[in-house]
């Protein structure tokens, strides 16, 4: 099933180690392609840390992996900045310069059978190649 | 084997100044005093680069000469009609000094990441003014630290051992004698560090802030609870502020990426206004990258304005909302694009990111990154702090210098050398050459 979670996108220690040691580098897409949820809604949602899920803004969607949060926040679906989390953004900056990068309305469902994109073939599917 | 003391980190605006680091035959072989995320920098820097110029041809990324990178970056910015030049806060107050004469030259706009990080910050301090300090007075004096939408353990790492809760002070002596408050809608790993945590409901800072001004102006609050949190300890948290005898709240993205933006801000700075009629309170925004209040001033002082500048009119122009980086290429109005020491396809909202790609767009980079990826030319920098020297500027706008330790890879120039070039090609060009 589905469940309806505030995003949060923020800095993360494995984010900022992983964007020194490249884009590209498993460190980073580790970090970047987490979804920290709460106990209680991995529960809702019936699906495993580690398991892969769908979430969904009306800017965009990503397959992202289900993460246990270290501390409760029902509620609150927390992912590393990164253009897996910026998929999901939208770019309104409601005249200040600033898109809302935090407080999103989300939709989380699981997706068991659909794999994480990589950086290239993120950049690939949302912005095209040249 | 060289040693170098009291190196200045180029990670966050920490800029911890008491690095020491070991080289020999060119490479880093002891790093010591530096935090994880500094730590990673000077670690594996080498790894992720490229050591030549690459340019797109027939749509394959293939090396190509220095000269020819500046020539195609040059040419571009002078046929733009509007050209942006984004990035800026990870390198030096330096490079950033002529990155602003270029736009100024091309007639371009110049914005950096203070637009994605606290544009809203600056803006709330246009509006109601600041109450600041360097952090030495913070470590010194300051016995209640609040940190309000941020999370150092994980950004910061350094700044509560250095700056203000764990260091002996003058005045106050180390963490017994200072309280640790944070506020954040989750209970983060510098929320288990606190003497009082406040968990508030996403996207309700403003109305936890106001509310706080409401109690220490001992106006009734009337409501059971404000932004998921009981009046009862909004009041008990107003008594505290209220009670220390030097407070200093900082506040990270967690007030300017929300709903509110710039008045969360105003807010913010209003409650510390407010405290000031009691006790000593300061306000101070948690700065992201190394120089990124470096890209503040440096841009201030050259231009009047901090950041999202706008060359267009023969005069610098600011209006962030209309010449800040997104909102040009949410409306597709740029037709050319040089980013300097930044990621916005990486860090942009997806759309945004779109119309960067779908214009001419060059890259000046120590890094390869989401950008460099997607450039039709890409021009290798040196790691400014490792391998250029320069000067920063810590959050709290304390200029520091930053060290070069050891060499960049042959063929390999500093942003200020690549920009130099660049700006004389424009020169030589607009003089019909």
């Amino acid at each position: 099933m589905a469940i309806k979670v505030v995003l949060l996108s923020g800095r993360s220690i494995g984010q900022g180690r992983g964007k020194e040691a490249g884009k590209e580098s498993q460190l980073y897409a580790e970090a970047a392609t987490s979804c920290e949820l709460d106990r209680s809604d991995l529960e809702s949602l019936g699906v495993q840390p580690g398991a892969n899920v769908r979430v969904a803004t009306p800017s965009g969607s990503v397959i992202l992996v289900a993460r246990r949060s270290a501390h409760p926040h029902p509620g609150i679906a927390f992912i590393p900045y990164g253009p897996w989390a910026n998929a999901l953004v939208d770019q309104a900056t409601d005249g200040t310069g600033m898109p809302s990068f935090k407080g999103i309305d989300a939709e989380i469902s699981p997706a068991p059978n659909e794999r994480v994109l990589s950086l290239r073939e993120l950049i690939s599917a949302s912005c095209g190649g040249r | 084997m060289t040693v170098y003391d009291d190196v200045v980190c180029p990670f966050c605006g920490c800029c911890c100044d008491d690095l020491r680091i070991e080289v020999e035959e060119n490479r880093i072989t002891k790093i010591e005093n530096a935090c994880v995320l500094g730590r990673a920098k000077f670690e594996v820097y080498r790894v992720d680069r490229h050591t030549s110029p690459v340019g797109l041809q027939d749509g394959v990324p293939r090396p190509i000469k220095l000269e020819d990178a500046v020539d195609w970056v040059a040419e571009t910015l002078v046929k733009s009609r509007y050209p942006l030049l984004y990035g800026w806060s990870s390198t030096s107050c330096e490079a950033i000094k002529l990155g602003i004469e270029l736009a100024e030259e091309v007639g371009g706009v110049c914005d950096n990441t203070t637009t994605v990080c606290h544009g809203p910050t600056i803006q709330g301090v246009h509006d109601v003014g600041e109450v600041a300090a360097t952090l030495g007075t913070v470590r010194h004096r300051a016995d209640l630290v609040v940190y309000w939408g941020c999370n150092p353990v994980h950004a910061h790492p350094k700044h509560m051992a250095r700056y203000t809760i764990f260091p002996r002070g003058r005045f106050v002596r180390g963490r017994s004698e200072r309280r640790l408050v944070v506020v954040d809608p989750r209970r983060t790993d510098t929320a288990r560090l606190a003497d009082v945590f406040v968990q508030i409901q996403s996207g309700s800072d403003y109305e936890v802030i106001s509310a706080l001004r409401m109690a220490v102006r001992n106006e009734e609050i009337e409501a059971d609870a404000v932004g998921g949190v009981p009046v009862e300890r909004i009041e008990e948290l107003a008594d505290l502020m209220m009670g220390c005898r030097f407070g200093i709240l900082f506040f990270g993205l967690g007030l300017t990426m929300s709903d509110g933006k710039n008045r969360n801000i105003d807010a913010a700075i209003s409650l510390v206004r407010d405290l000031n009629a009691r006790t000593k309170f300061l306000i101070m925004p948690m700065r992201g990258h190394f120089n990124v209040s470096g890209a503040n001033i440096v841009s201030t002082w050259q231009t009047g304005y901090p950041f999202a500048v706008d060359f267009s009119r023969g005069y610098p122009y600011y209006n962030p909302g209309e010449t800040s980086a997104v909102d040009l290429l949410a409306r597709g109005d740029c037709d050319s694009v040089l980013v300097v020491a930044s990621d916005p396809v990486a860090n942009f909202p997806r759309a945004a990111a779109r119309n960067l790609v779908g214009v001419p767009l060059a890259v000046i980079d120590s890094h390869i990154s989401a950008t460099s990826t997607c450039a039709c030319v890409t021009i290798p920098s040196a790691f400014v702090g490792i391998e250029a020297s320069g000067t920063t500027y810590r959050m709290d706008g304390v200029p520091l210098p930053l060290r070069k330790v050891v060499d960049p890879p042959e063929g390999v120039r500093t942003d200020e050398e690549i920009l130099s070039a660049i700006l004389r090609r424009v020169r030589e060009l607009k003089r019909g050459g």
